[in-house]
């Protein structure tokens, strides 16, 4: 690993000025991804702005019809939140099948979102539930905020606090893990609020996290598995490597999409 | 180097160390507790895992400063030198849970987080779910589930020894 300076910052701003002022700062969150990819030299930030002393970072709490999570609070706790398994059991499901108990002990949401790995279970969830990405500087909508293998719209001075979460009348995940890593091999996330159906694939694109248009629109008629049978995604644009080829993990997502959306229904 | 202050097995340590001290480093070499184990150094294993505030995690996965002053429970603080063994421990030997025993500290430190978040009574579904994150590369699992079953009901009234 590559020497750093650490810093411990207790507030949003001074944790946006270290990151400013300092040459090749980077956040530190819970560290499960940050800290294995710095032992393997991928990754040899200068400086780490340590996220852990910030106030206000953590927790979930209902604001109107929205459940609001703070960037710092673990798998963990998004698992057993009472408030988030009444509103929104579909995500703490979710958080409930990341990694392993110790990984959701440190794992937090903001730095799994940020980091936008393309078999991350998150990112599924929040283009899934039309989240609303809340940083220091604006509030993103999911929709603007995934760019493809671990890119995302933020800038680098800019911090994750909150993520918030519309309450939806259906919704439910279904994820095939990677029987060695427990990442998603394919994970599909499917939700209906009103008019508004959601069908989000994640593990299976060669460009990460995506929504599939037309699952989405069979779904309109009726929100049934029954209506998506047979259809099917294109193997061109999915992922191919020694853990699945593009057209395995184009049928997983077929099959996985019925199962959610029947868990769903 | 920069200066920490922990507590350990009930005791209060302090070390100045390089920023990249790992928390399992930390233990090993600075403190001499060799019980916790690195297996994998990628964070798949949890040869090392241990219990921080009480909850199970990858000691190879977290900066010695990031937990400042934190109270740490490894494998060594379960039981007194020569006194019984913690009733987790003694049913991994009663049901032969180990064999060349490295994956073992792990995999009772993380059985006993299970058992404080689960409660005394296990099923086998449970259990394989929960270890998922802790690779044994000799027993094949089995013993190490019935282990914990039992080790879990053992554990009812069972008061820790320190932190
Ligand atoms: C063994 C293992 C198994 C895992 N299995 C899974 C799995 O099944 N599914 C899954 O989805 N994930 C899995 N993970 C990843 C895990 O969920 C990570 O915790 C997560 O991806 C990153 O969160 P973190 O808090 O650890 O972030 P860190 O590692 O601290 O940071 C990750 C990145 O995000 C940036 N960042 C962190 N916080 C913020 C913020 N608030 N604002 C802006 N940028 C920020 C950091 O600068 C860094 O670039 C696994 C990890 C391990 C080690
Ligand atoms: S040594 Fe920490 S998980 Fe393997
Ligand atoms: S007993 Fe040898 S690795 Fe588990």
């Amino acid at each position: 690993m590559y020497a750093f300076t650490q810093h411990r910052p207790a507030t949003v701003r001074q944790a946006a000025s270290l990151l400013t002022k300092q040459e090749e700062a980077k956040l530190l969150a819970g560290g499960h991804t940050l800290i294995p990819t710095m032992k393997l030299r991928l990754a040899g930030p200068k400086h780490l702005v340590d996220l852990s002393k910030v106030e206000g970072l953590s927790g979930i709490e209902m604001k109107g019809r929205s459940l609001v999570v703070g960037a710092m609070t673990t798998h963990v706790e998004v698992e057993t939140s009472p408030i988030m398994k009444e509103s929104i059991p579909a995500l703490a499901g979710l958080a409930g099948k990341i990694g392993d108990p110790a990984v959701r002990h440190r794992g937090t949401i903001g730095g799994s979102i940020a980091n936008n790995d393309p078999n991350a279970d998150y990112p599924a969830a929040v283009l899934g539930l039309g989240a609303t990405i809340i940083t220091n500087k604006r509030r993103i909508h999911a929709d603007e905020f995934f760019k493809g293998l671990f890119e995302t719209a933020l800038e680098d001075d800019e911090i994750i606090t909150k993520v918030q979460f519309p309450k939806v009348n259906k919704a439910a995940y279904v994820k095939f893990p990677n029987p060695a890593s427990r990442y998603a091999l394919v994970g599909v996330f499917v939700s209906k609020r009103s008019s508004e159906i959601r069908v989000v694939v994640t593990g299976a694109g060669a460009n990460g996290v995506f929504r599939v248009t037309t699952f989405e629109e069979a779904l309109k008629k009726r929100f049934g598995p029954k209506s998506i049978e047979g259809l099917t995604v294109p193997a061109d644009g999915m992922a191919s490597d020694i853990h699945g080829s593009a057209e395995y993990r184009a049928h997983l997502v077929g099959v996985l999409a019925r199962r959610a959306v029947a868990a769903a229904a | 180097m920069t200066a920490v202050a922990l507590t350990v097995n009930g005791k209060a340590v302090t070390g100045d160390v390089d920023p990249r001290t790992l928390l399992v480093q930390f233990l090993r070499e600075n403190l001499r507790l060799t019980g916790t184990h690195v297996g994998c150094d990628t964070s798949q294993c949890g040869a090392c895992v241990v219990h921080v505030n009480g909850k199970a995690i990858k000691s190879c996965t977290v900066f010695v400063w990031q937990i400042e002053g934190a109270n740490i429970t490894t494998i060594e603080g379960l039981a007194e030198p020569n006194g019984p063994l913690h009733p987790m421990q003694e049913a991994f030997r009663e049901h032969h849970g180990l064999q060349c025993g490295y994956c073992t500290p792990g995999m009772i430190m993380t059985a006993i987080d299970m058992v404080n978040r689960k409660g005394h009574e296990l099923d086998d579904p449970t259990i394989r779910h929960e270890l998922e994150g802790n690779l044994c590369r000799c027993t094949g699992y089995h013993n190490i589930v019935k282990a914990i079953a039992a080790g879990a009901k053992a554990m009812k009234g069972h008061v820790q020894v320190q932190s």
